[in-house]
């Protein structure tokens, strides 16, 4: 590790070329890590959560920190901050900051830089703002503290960061309480807390994650807007490739508490130098990318930090791996201002190409002309909101007159917002909710209104997969009685034969039949998920609801278990309803799209189709908004970043849904709900204006 | 940190050991001295219970009108009583009706309770409202008065002391439990479940009971107190344990009136095994409470 941790060191040399190539960049890096570790005590031993982990920042420009959970980038930055659970240590390092070292600071003075210059940015809106408390207050507060300002001159402050977050009528937002703010409103204020006393360095933990993708491009474009304007420094910790193509300057790739690789984001994505960079690159499905490839994944899991393999991390995952990975590489530059810590990292051009022909074209198992397996006619269902003694009951319309189908052996994705009602639909579609309307026929009966026998017959044949593989496995149950449960139940097996078939489907969905014995917490989460499609399959069903069944999931474990779903499906010629947020996601596993928006379909057409012509302008906006993994194509790109938030559904707009936010509404729109109707064959949107 | 947990799926991996019993017990007495005390003091009890009759060679019932009122010697640890019987041996085999009385009582009626609370979180709606009426009722009279009035309708002695006292237990369990069981409804692993077509019982008794099994055991181990407690109340007011069977409730009865100055051994002795007994699980309980509740939430 010595030899990584002086190469690090001799790095600025590099940055200094870079930042002369830029001209916003002054010459002097606002914060430079260097050979900073941490380690944290665990009841289950020492975690090496970063190792030698050094990267520079300059005023004016956006670093992203990259990786997948557990790989130490929340841990790197909370260090500059000294945040720093009390159980870490930090080992080694130094994190100057404007010419000091705020390892060495005292409390009272890192006390006095934190909000002052540095400010952080958290990922949870919800919980980082004090609910009790006016958001007026939560602004000023480091006004008075900081910078000691009079109430006046703080209010005055306070009114203009909220107008430069995007806010509209601060001065009556100032007496509002964090609960009557929307997700995204609340992380603008929390920009706007950060922003108060003028820092020279943000650092945003995974600011977008828990927005959603339309709100998300705004808080970004918000954040990359004011970083260039005010000349702060902006370091960005995210797992989002899409992000950091679209909006981070330099990258820096971190893998099992180490960086692998660093660089402009056009270098670490035009040209990767490190395995596991191209791996994840290959491994994301992207929106400019069809249904035709499988992913390249990259097998494995991240390793354990309580004891990580020796040598490079990422040699028993690597493809390229020889005898001299044993031994750490250390990061060294591969080109100007591009470093990558692999031994081979000249060679990988060349050893791809010998591989490439590994890549396997998905079956021609297109849409089949038979009926529909799953038909949904008009279909509803409205939550009674109660009303008080003196309020009227309100209804809230989760989902408004779908119609779709689906046909044996295809995928349809619905995609939307959080709250738009595709996961209400998906509950609806198995009966886990009843519908208040609609037909929903399921290979010709109608399931709407089928009795318990009825549906205990229709349950063989349909299955869910959910989205947190943490709870939908029982804790108390092992593997093995989760997934030969539903065998047992319905009598599929007798009960001397349901072992070994738990060792077949184990086995179908890449796990050991060994797992049999554990229980879902000795199982990582990309094996839960795993045990939960085995579980799907276990009564051999036809349709099988994904109900944000890879949102949960790590990037390079997400690739795997698509690449599994689509194999299954071709295997086993399933149907698949896969409800998701993400776009890239349903581009790839979809042969039809129905894009949803505040409870009704607005637009359904083949995927090809839907994402090369799309005609709503909501599905305009959600595809404008969604960031492609590539910064040569993203700088390419217009932005048109669509305004407004998701509206309530308790007071829907009249008329179109959409029309507060649509670029091209008219008079019209207010007054009249448009109906689907159909543009071109199989093309559907509920638009009167295209 | 939690994907990191497991390593590659080729190799077969360490899966993390259980911890062996002795192990745990060890890391609970250390985290909860006062608990591991009051564990300890339930244990001693147990020990008592059941092995009474070679604890001591004096008979619980035998009279000895020599030896009446005796105080603490060397004969008779703690003395006697107004009938020559020896209060030690009293006392141990008295902590048999105690356990009796209190374990049976708070098991029968947390079972129920967690029964019932599990199935009106897991129908909700209309059920589980009437049912929580009903559950207010019940909780309305204070535990003391409802066991009398069971006691007032069934009759005294042993057995009928345990259903007066297991009755009201019953709302309280369920009451927990079901605050619980409503969390656990909303796991999707019980949507999984319906959407496989298995039955209301099977989903209720396989998939949400053992999900509940950290709040029972708390207030299982908190019941057993008081219901030790009510018994002995129930006893001194005369309508529990009837004599000559040896209860602590009852000790304190023929004691404490007549004899408190004269020999208050007689008094003394059975209300400290009282005190005792429910502060040990007590403090048994409130420990579980602590040592299991932050496990729920991982």
């Amino acid at each position: 590790m010595q030899t990584a941790a002086a190469q690090g060191a001799s790095a600025p040399l590099s940055d200094e070329a870079i930042s002369a190539r830029s001209a916003t960049k002054s010459g002097r890096p606002i914060l430079e890590i260097e050979n900073l570790s941490v380690q944290f005590r665990s009841s289950h031993g020492l975690v090496r959560a970063v190792e030698n982990v050094g990267y520079t920042v300059y005023p004016g420009e956006m670093v992203a920190i990259v990786g997948e959970s557990g790989s130490g980038k929340s841990v790197s930055a909370l260090t500059v901050m000294r945040l720093l659970a009390q159980t870490a240590e930090v080992t080694s390092g130094t994190v100057m900051f404007d010419g000091r070292d705020l390892l060495k600071l005292d409390n009272e003075e890192m006390r006095r830089i934190r909000g002052h210059h540095v400010s952080m940015i958290f990922q949870e809106p919800m919980t980082s703002l004090n609910p009790v408390l006016r958001i007026g207050l939560q602004i000023m507060e480091p006004l008075f503290i900081h910078l000691g300002m009079t109430e006046e001159a703080a209010k005055a402050r306070a009114i203009e960061l909220l107008t430069l977050v995007g806010i509209t009528d601060p001065e009556s937002r100032l007496e509002q309480y964090p609960h009557q703010l929307s997700g995204g409103m609340r992380q603008r204020v929390m920009i706007a807390i950060g922003l108060a006393c003028d820092p020279k360095l943000l650092i945003a933990d995974e600011p977008t994650t828990a927005l959603d993708v339309t709100i998300q491009a705004q808080i970004l474009e918000l954040m990359k807007d004011l970083s260039r304007r005010l000349g702060i420094a902006v370091v960005i910790i995210t797992h989002n490739l899409g992000i950091v193509a679209r909006y981070a300057d330099r990258v820096n790739v971190m893998y099992a508490a180490r960086i692998v690789e660093s660089g402009t984001a056009e270098d670490v994505f035009g040209n990767p130098r490190h395995p596991y960079a191209r791996g994840l690159l290959s491994a994301v499905p992207r929106l400019d990318r069809g249904r035709a490839m499988r992913l390249q994944t990259i097998e494995g899991a991240p390793p354990n930090l309580l004891k990580p393999p020796e040598g490079c991390r990422f040699r028993p995952r690597c493809r390229f791996a020889i005898d001299k990975c044993v031994v750490s590489p250390p990061l060294v530059e591969v080109e100007q201002g591009h470093r990558a810590a692999c031994h081979r990292s000249m060679e990988l051009d060349k050893l791809e190409k010998l591989g490439a022909d590994s890549h396997d074209a998905i079956g021609a198992a297109e849409i089949t002309t038979s009926g529909p397996i799953l038909q949904l006619q008009g279909v509803s269902k409205f939550f009674p909101i109660a009303g008080g003694f003196f309020k009227p009951a309100k209804l809230v319309r989760a989902v408004n007159k779908v119609t779709l189908d689906i046909a044996p052996g295809e995928t349809l994705g619905l995609v939307g917002e959080s709250g738009c009602g595709k996961s209400t639909l998906g509950r609806v579609v198995l009966r886990l909710d009843d519908p208040t309307d609609g037909k929903i026929l399921f290979e010709g009966s109608d399931l709407a209104n089928a009795g318990s026998d009825e549906m205990l017959a229709v349950r063989k044949k349909m299955q869910v997969i959910f989205q947190d593989p943490f709870s939908s496995l029982n804790p108390r149950m092992t593997v093995g009685d989760i997934i030969g449960e539903p065998m047992q139940v319905h009598k599929i097996l007798p009960k001397d034969k349901i072992h070994d078939r738990v060792a077949e489907l184990l086995s179908l969905v890449g796990l050991h039949g060994y797992m049999a014995d554990r229980y879902p917490h000795q199982l990582s989460g990309g094996q839960r998920q795993r045990v939960g499609i085995a579980r799907a399959l276990s009564v051999n069903p036809k349709f099988i609801v994904c109900d944000e069944a890879v949102s949960a999931l790590d990037v390079s474990i997400q690739g795997q278990v698509i690449n599994l779903l689509e194999g299954l499906q071709q295997k086993l010629g399933l149907s698949y309803l896969f409800i998701a947020h993400d776009l890239a996601v349903v581009r790839h596993i979809s042969h039809k799209v129905a894009v949803m928006y505040l409870g009704k379909i607005v637009e359904y057409a083949p995927a090809d189709e839907l994402f090369a012509n799309p005609k709503h302008p909501y599905t305009q906006a959600l595809l404008a908004a969604a960031p492609i993994p590539d910064p040569a194509i993203e700088r390419t790109r217009p932005r048109r970043i669509i305004t407004g938030e998701l509206p309530s559904p308790l007071r829907p707009p009249p008329g179109c849904v959409f029309n507060p936010r649509c670029p091209i509404a008219v008079e019209n729109c207010r007054k009249e709900i448009p109906e689907l109707r159909n543009l071109a064959p199989m093309h559907w949107v509920a638009c009167s204006e295209v | 940190m939690a994907s990191t947990e497991t390593a590659s799926a080729t190799v077969i991996e360490d899966i993390p050991r259980r911890p062996t019993i002795l192990a745990t017990l060890g890391a609970f007495s250390r985290e909860n001295p006062l608990g591991a005390c009051g564990g300890f003091i339930v244990i001693v009890m147990i020990v008592m219970a059941f092995f009474a009759p070679w604890l001591t060679s004096y008979d619980p019932t035998a009279n000895d009108f020599g030896a009446m009122l005796a105080p603490p010697d060397g004969d008779h640890f703690l003395g006697t009583d107004q009938f020559g019987r020896d209060l030690l041996s009293r006392i141990i085999y008295g902590a048999r009706t105690a356990l009796l009385v209190g374990f049976v009582s708070s098991f029968v009626g947390c079972f129920l309770g967690l029964i019932l609370g599990v199935t009106s979180a897991y129908f909700g709606g209309r059920f589980d409202l009437l049912f929580q009426r009903v559950m207010d009722v019940f909780m309305a009279f204070p535990l003391i008065i409802l066991a009398l009035a069971v006691v007032a309708i069934f009759g005294t002695g042993v057995q009928n002391v345990i259903i007066a006292i297991t009755i009201p237990v019953i709302p309280r369990a369920a009451r927990i439990v079901r605050a619980s069981a409503l969390a656990i409804r909303e796991m999707p692993y019980v949507d999984a479940a319906r959407a496989n077509g298995f039955s209301h019982s099977r989903i209720i008794f396989r998939h949400m009971m053992p999900n509940v099994m950290a709040p029972f055991l708390i207030i299982l181990t908190a019941q057993v107190g008081q219901a030790i407690l009510i018994e002995a109340s129930l006893s001194y007011l005369g309508l529990g344990v009837q004599e000559p069977i040896p209860a602590w409730g009852l000790m304190l009865r023929g004691g404490a009136q007549e004899y408190a100055e004269s020999a208050p051994w007689v008094a003394i002795f059975p209300g400290l095994a009282i005190t005792l007994a429910v502060f040990g699980f007590n403090l048994f309980g409130d420990a579980l409470r602590d040592w299991l509740d932050p496990k729920m939430k991982t």
